[in-house]
C-alpha cells in the first residue's frame, strides 16, 4: 500500500466480522433542530404534543437515526476506505423511539460480500447496523450493501 | 391527515421540487455524510461521480420534509372544512430504498408519493398501516429515489 491509498478496501471486510462504534449522546437540542428542518411532526417537536402520540413522548425522526448512523459509520470506518457510496438501503426497521440524553452505539455485521461483475475495480459489501441503547436495546437496524473500491482489480479476494 | 378508512391504493400526492444547492449539499454533508464526494469539489471531480453530488440521505429527508408540509396544507384543508384529522405515524420503517443516479448541483428533483398497499395492524386495533412508495425524479425526468415507507395512520373508528 503506498500513501494516499485508504487504509480499508473491499478485501478487508470479511463475512462475519463484528464491530462496534460509538458511544455517542444525542441531545434534545439536537433532535429538535432535525426535526425542525426535515421532520417537523410534533413527536419530533414538542414533549407535550408527542406525549399523546404512539412514540409515547418526544422521540428523534427515523430519518434522524439513519443520519446519526451514517456519521458514526462515516467516522467510525467509512471515512478510512475507498467507499464509492451506496447504491441504495434494502431495509431499516424503526423498533423503539431513541429519546433526547440517550447514549447510542452502532453495532456493524458485514453479512457478505462479492465482487462486482460490471466494474472490475470494485466490490460489494452487504452490512447490517443495528442502533443499540445504553441497555443494549435494539432502536433501529439498516440493512444495506456499500461499494467499496478493490486493494487488487480482479485480483484474488 | 385522513384516517385510514379514507386512504385507498392508487391515491397519489404531488409533494412539490426541491433545488440542491451547492451550499446545502455541503453543510448536510458535514453534519451527517462527511464522503469527499459530498463536501470537496475537487475530491468529487476525481471521484466516479464526477462532480460534487447531494448524500443520498439529503436527498431522501427533503422527500420527508415535502411529505410533513404536504400533510399539514391537507390538514389545513379539512380543518377548514369542520372535518377532524387522523394521527399519521410514527413510521415502523422503509425498504427498497434506490438511489439510481447522483443529485448534483442545482439539480432539481421532483418529489411524489403513491399509496401501493393498506392493511389493517395486528398490535394496534386503532390504526391501520398504509405503505407509500416515494419517489424523485430529476429536471432532466430521471428517477433519482425511490422507497417503500410504511407508516401507521389512525383508524376513524378510533374515534367513534
Amino acid at each position: 500500500m503506498f500513501a494516499g491509498m485508504p487504509k480499508l478496501c473491499w478485501e478487508d471486510f470479511k463475512p462475519g466480522a463484528v464491530t462496534e462504534y460509538g458511544p455517542r449522546r444525542v441531545t434534545r437540542e439536537e433532535i429538535v433542530a432535525f426535526a425542525a428542518e426535515f421532520d417537523p411532526q410534533p413527536m419530533h417537536l414538542d414533549e407535550i404534543a408527542a406525549s399523546t402520540t404512539l412514540l409515547g413522548g418526544l422521540g428523534a425522526s427515523g430519518w434522524h437515526m439513519c443520519c446519526l448512523l451514517m456519521r458514526m459509520i462515516s467516522d467510525g470506518y467509512l471515512l478510512d476506505t475507498s467507499s464509492m457510496g451506496a447504491p441504495g438501503v434494502e431495509e431499516v426497521r424503526w423498533l423503539a423511539p431513541l429519546r433526547p440524553g440517550e447514549e447510542i452505539r452502532i453495532r456493524t455485521t458485514v453479512m457478505e460480500t462479492r465482487a462486482s461483475k460490471s466494474r472490475p475495480g470494485m466490490g460489494l459489501t452487504k452490512f447490517l447496523f443495528e442502533m443499540l441503547d445504553s441497555a443494549g436495546t435494539s432502536l433501529m437496524t439498516m440493512t444495506t450493501t456499500q461499494m467499496l473500491g478493490r486493494r487488487y482489480p480482479e485480483g484474488p479476494r | 391527515m385522513k384516517y385510514f378508512e379514507d386512504i385507498q391504493v392508487g391515491d397519489k400526492y404531488a409533494l412539490g421540487r426541491h433545488t440542491f444547492t451547492a451550499v446545502d449539499i455541503k453543510t448536510f454533508a458535514r453534519r451527517f455524510d462527511p464522503q469527499p464526494f459530498h463536501m470537496d469539489d475537487d475530491a468529487a471531480a476525481r471521484s466516479h461521480f464526477g462532480a460534487l453530488c447531494a448524500s443520498g440521505w439529503h436527498t431522501a429527508v427533503t422527500w420527508m420534509r415535502l411529505m410533513v408540509d404536504y400533510r399539514r396544507r391537507m390538514d389545513e384543508v379539512a380543518l377548514a372544512q369542520g372535518e377532524s384529522i387522523g394521527e399519521m405515524g410514527p413510521a415502523v420503517g422503509f425498504r427498497n430504498l434506490r438511489w439510481f443516479k447522483p443529485v448534483y448541483v442545482d439539480d432539481t428533483v421532483d418529489y411524489t408519493a403513491e399509496v401501493v398497499e393498506t392493511r389493517p395492524s395486528g398490535s394496534r386495533t386503532d390504526r391501520g398501516l398504509v405503505m407509500v412508495r416515494g419517489d424523485g425524479i430529476n429536471q432532466k425526468g430521471e428517477p433519482v429515489l425511490t422507497f417503500l415507507s410504511t407508516a401507521f395512520v389512525e383508524r376513524r373508528t378510533s374515534k367513534a
